[in-house]
């Protein structure tokens, strides 16, 4: 029997290992809550926007963000390839690091990415040398065209963003995960640590959640069942699940010795 | 002059330095583009600010 412990089970991303499978966006907290809210996840990636600087405003998010945290910019806003291109260079220069999320979007009533775009915004970032986790709409062929662009990783959407919906789209994560040489990240509509803990049985690599844990009345908590969620769902997977009977039962008891006849 | 989107008169040539710190902005927390070409910090104190200019001041925020 082989012991499986998550401790030499790294997450790798462009050579970068990171021992947590836990992605946390940092949207919708107080930033005095971001510090709790990433020591009771464990997480050791977490999300960023980019917006207009407010003068007026003296705190900033990175001043409330343990410095041993990977940070992941993401291209928020974007509406097309250009724009994601212009803000991620932007995050580049704010002396953060080589990752980048890239997101796509302009349907502003589902928040549905554009693959398109997506995959035209990976190819010129990873060239760039950006370390590229584009978002994208769980589809095969455009994960493979993301493949061929340089990602480092897939990100499929669960559910809507922000929705809290689940794994809607399990099936085609699945297809994912089968078919795509590089590291399948869940993101966004997770709501619940159960369905992190199934999408991580599924072979997900990881999974990013913001609004699972900004709208939980006790967000450390749940930071914190998300975090044990996630690694029970991956050493399910490593421990590989038993098979599953399409009818009838097998006895778990022996069947002989019995105290009769 | 424009900055995030809203007009700012300029009484007198001003370096970016200058400006950005008159402001009352971090320069360690903010990216800059002039007319959509990104300015390297080190060379803020060498750039001087035209009427014409369109100044985007970004930074981070939170955000999934």
């Amino acid at each position: 029997m082989n012991f499986i412990t998550n401790n030499n089970d790294p997450l790798i991303l462009d050579g970068h290992t990171f021992n947590s499978r836990f992605i946390l966006g940092s949207g919708k907290f107080s930033l005095k809550l971001i510090q709790t809210v990433m020591e009771y996840g464990g997480s050791e990636i977490a999300t960023i926007a980019l917006r207009r600087a407010n003068a007026d405003s003296p705190e900033n998010i990175l001043d409330f963000i343990p410095k041993n945290i990977t940070l992941l910019p993401n291209t928020s806003g974007a509406r097309n390839a250009e724009e994601a291109v212009r803000i991620a260079r932007l995050s580049r220069e704010l002396g953060c690091g080589d990752f980048v999320k890239i997101e796509v979007i302009h349907d502003s009533k589902y928040l549905l990415p554009d693959n398109e775009e997506t995959i035209k915004a990976t190819k010129i970032l990873a060239k760039e040398g950006f370390i590229v986790l584009p978002y994208m709409y769980p589809d095969l062929i455009s994960a493979r065209k993301l493949v061929d662009a340089g990602a480092a990783a897939v990100m499929p959407l669960g559910a809507p963003i922000g929705s809290n919906r689940g794994l809607l789209t399990k099936d085609f994560i699945k297809i994912l995960i089968e078919e795509i040489p590089l590291p399948i990240i869940v993101d966004a509509g997770i709501g619940s640590p159960s369905q992190a803990c199934e999408a991580m049985e599924l072979g997900a690599s990881a999974v990013m959640a913001n609004t699972a844990i900004a709208t939980a009345d006790d967000c450390a908590s749940m930071a914190k069942a998300f975090r044990l969620a996630i690694e029970a769902g991956r050493t399910a997977y490593l421990a590989k699940l038993g098979r599953v009977l399409d009818k009838g039962a097998e006895a778990s008891s022996p069947l002989t010795g019995f105290l009769q006849d | 002059m424009t900055v995030n989107g809203e007009f700012i008169e300029l009484s007198s040539p001003i370096d970016l330095k200058t400006f950005l710190e008159s402001q009352g902005y971090n320069i360690n927390r903010i990216a800059v583009e002039i007319n959509y070409e990104i300015i390297p910090k080190s060379t803020y104190q060498n750039v001087i600010l035209s009427e014409k200019d369109v100044l985007e001041i970004v930074s981070f925020m939170g955000g999934g």
